[in-house]
């Protein structure tokens, strides 16, 4: 066999977005929380080159790009958050940003 | 060949993922996930996404994780603190996880048939002049669009950043 099932393909992009998920939930610190989002958004990017392939047509390469430049986007004012917050609270830990709860 | 491609870069991209999930120290998490985007970026080029490819290394794993390894850096962002879960979550918790991504592997294989495979050279227009061509075509609007969403993000970050001059 030399060809790949193309279900392998989504099938790593379902457990590299379940990892992401994983991340997201469970961890503490606020920057690989943040690492964890990236994380997913590179599973789904798999998932659309993978389509793309499948339907030969040129779309989902277009649409993994968008979402790596508004990925981009996002890490920069996502880390310029973080970096505020930080100033401002002297933390990471995203159970210590609660001023919001009461 | 393909397949010993795939299942190689594959197996490297899953454990990588994990490291970044389990990894208590920033800096750790933050080198796993550039290994993550790296097999990634093969698999991609499996798939005859070029563009896509180069774009994954010089973006996401250069320009992207370069940023959140400065910010770790210029936070010092140490080992994160252990807390106490719940019996049920260690006991229950990544059996579970394991169950659910069988199930997702279950249904993915019944939906697509063997007949449906990739091999290496099988689609080939996703060079840059293709990409090129389909985005200031069909997809000019978004693509503007994109520049205004990337010149407010240059704006937020650094108002964001920024010390404050009272």
């Amino acid at each position: 066999m030399t060809e790949v099932p193309i279900s392998w393909f989504l099938t790593l992009s379902a457990v590299l977005f379940v990892l992401g998920v994983a991340g997201f939930v469970f961890r503490r610190s606020v920057i690989t929380v943040f690492m964890s989002i990236e994380l997913m958004l590179n599973a789904v990017n798999l998932s659309f080159v993978t389509f793309s392939y499948q339907l030969k047509q040129v779309n989902g390469h277009l649409f993994a790009f968008f979402v790596m430049v508004v990925a981009a986007a996002e890490a920069a004012v996502g880390l310029a958050i973080i970096l505020t917050v930080f100033k401002n609270r002297e933390t990471l830990n995203i159970d210590d940003v609660d001023s919001m709860k009461n | 060949m393909d397949v010993i491609l795939f299942l190689t870069f594959a197996l490297i991209a899953v454990v990588c993922a994990i490291n970044v999930v389990v990894q208590t120290h920033p800096i750790s998490s933050a080198i796993s996930l550039v290994g993550v985007m790296g097999s990634l970026a093969v698999l991609y080029l499996l798939l005859g996404a070029e563009f896509i490819a180069a774009a994954q290394v010089i973006v996401y794993a250069g320009a992207i994780m370069v940023l959140f390894v400065f910010v770790i850096m210029l936070l010092n962002a140490g080992t994160e603190s252990k807390r106490g879960r719940s019996l049920v979550a260690q006991l229950l918790g990544a059996p579970l996880l394991v169950a659910l991504l069988g199930l997702v592997a279950y249904f993915v294989e019944r939906l697509y048939p063997r007949s449906v495979s990739v091999h290496f050279g099988g689609f080939t227009h996703g060079t840059p002049l293709d990409i090129g061509r389909a985005l200031f075509t069909t997809y000019l609007l978004p693509f503007e669009a994109t520049s205004v969403l990337i010149l407010i993000a240059i704006v937020g970050a650094i108002v964001l950043a920024r010390k404050e001059m009272d």
